[in-house]
């Protein structure tokens, strides 16, 4: 399935675990730095360096572009070391969030809740991914390096639904089709 | 030149040091070694999972892209973990040697366009050191006057999933199975499987680390020489391979290429098991000097 940012309720709603999701637009870039970051401004009512509402965020810290290159390898970071920030982000309007690996429960309850997603891109394919992305900016944070807050535009970006708003699993779905203990 | 009883001391260089390291440091991080090329592409004709198969079609892409764009198979370009083995009979020249290899990573990771990850200090202000130093150097100092140096670039997601566990001697081979199959179990889908999964057995606990995190640098799903152990290898890749974790957790028969066990004699009272897990990026690159 084709997706294009902002995210709307309505596309959310007829997204399912284990779906293949293609993205195309603009996506948002932190980890954890960033979040700490962000979800501290929430916390303090300041404004954030951009409006999350509808937005999707991904996890991620890339290496440094070559000249002439928008971005170096660019693939997911592991997404639990977010989940303490990601309930705070969810309700201030965040729709998706592209990552790799198992998240909380308190957040699958609070992507319920708000009606959000959770993604996952191919870790360690880096390279790959970059592909997919045609611009970067470092928005905010500039200090952090690596961690900075940027945003992209994306292309065909290739991602699957691991978390759906209806409490699926995409990892749980795999382990119970294949688990032969 | 150096006189030691009589003999003359074969001299390394520091400069020498610091443009190895430099180098290994690039290649590693673009190269991904033929040894887990051939795994992967092995794997990938046994996984019965579509999206498995998917997923290391996409890794194999991956290292393909790197290679013919000189560019980082993952954005992760690692803490950078040197292994040196170097020659009783060798004599370092030219300055600190310790000194040499951290400037050959901060070259390294300027030049090659590595990401920098380290930060400090490492529980508060988390400040990065912007040249991914300071590397974690492991010495051993061995016969002869050769200086080996290996470097392993390690990524933050894999190594955050080790396990160490002080098991009774009571446990037996079937609790260090057990114990590595738990630790593969718990990290699910964040260390990046397929894997590579180190073990150390026996030593005292920070020597057991260090030897699942040898471990990993062994060519990809070589035995290990002692047949007890390789025996103890092809259970436990067997058993963790049953879980169905699969490539990247998605659900499939990949979740390792490998299980790498090395042991070490230990006290009458104790037997250490670590767990040192390595993603599909598994990267290391060596030079004797």
């Amino acid at each position: 399935m084709k997706l294009t940012t902002p995210l709307t309720d309505n596309t959310i709603e007829q997204l399912h675990a284990g779906d293949k999701v293609s993205i195309t637009g603009t996506i948002y870039v932190g980890r954890d730095a960033a979040h700490k970051r962000l979800v501290a401004a929430l916390e303090a009512g300041e404004p954030l360096p951009f409006d999350p509402t509808g937005q999707i965020i991904y996890y991620m810290g890339p290496a440094p572009a070559k000249p002439g290159d928008p971005i170096g390898s660019a693939g997911p970071t592991t997404s639990y070391r977010m989940d303490p920030y990601t309930p705070t982000m969810l309700e201030a309007g965040l729709k998706g969030m592209i990552g790799k690996g198992n998240r909380s429960m308190p957040v699958r309850e609070a992507m319920k809740k708000y009606k959000a997603v959770y993604l996952a891109a191919t870790g360690g394919a880096g390279a790959l991914i970059a592909k997919s992305i045609k611009r970067a900016t470092v928005i905010a944070y500039d200090d952090l390096g690596a961690e900075a807050l940027r945003r992209l535009e994306v292309e065909d970006f290739p991602a699957i639904v691991v978390n759906d708003i209806y409490g699926g699993d995409a990892y749980e779905d795999g382990l119970k089709q294949f688990n032969r203990e | 030149m150096v006189f030691s009883e009589g003999k003359i001391m074969r001299e390394i260089q520091t400069d020498l040091i610091t443009e190895s390291v430099a180098r290994l440091c690039i290649e590693g991080n673009y190269y991904l070694g033929e040894d887990v090329l051939t795994a992967l592409r092995r794997f990938r004709e046994a996984e019965t999972s579509p999206v498995g198969r998917e997923v290391l079609d996409q890794i194999l892409e991956n290292a393909e892209i790197a290679r013919n764009e000189q560019m980082p198979l993952c954005q992760d370009c690692g803490l950078a973990v040197v292994f040196l083995e170097l020659g009783q009979d060798a004599h370092i020249t030219g300055g600190d040697l310790n000194e040499a290899i951290a400037e050959g990573v901060r070259q390294g990771y300027q030049d090659g366009y590595l990401r920098k990850s380290m930060v400090d200090p490492p529980f508060s202000s988390r400040i990065n050191t912007k040249d991914n130093t300071p590397p974690v150097i492991h010495t051993t100092i061995v016969p002869g006057d050769r200086l080996k140096i290996i470097v392993a670039p390690k990524g933050g997601g894999s190594e955050n999933m080790s396990q160490i566990g002080m098991l009774k001697p009571a446990d037996g081979p079937q609790g260090v199975i057990d114990f590595v199959v738990e630790s593969v179990r718990r990290a699910g889908a964040n260390p990046c499987p397929p894997i590579i999964v180190g073990v150390g057995i026996g030593g005292s606990a920070e020597k057991t680390m260090w030897l699942a995190k040898h471990s990993l640098l062994r060519e990809v799903g070589q035995p290990s020489p002692d047949p007890e152990v390789s025996e103890m290898e092809a259970e436990i890749l067997e058993r963790v391979n049953r879980i169905g974790i699969g490539p990247q957790g998605f659900g499939g028969l990949t979740t390792a290429l490998a299980v790498h066990v090395e042991t070490f004699p230990c006290h009458i009272a104790s037997m250490p098991v670590a767990v040192n897990i390595q993603c599909h990026s598994a990267r290391h690159k060596e030079v004797l000097l």
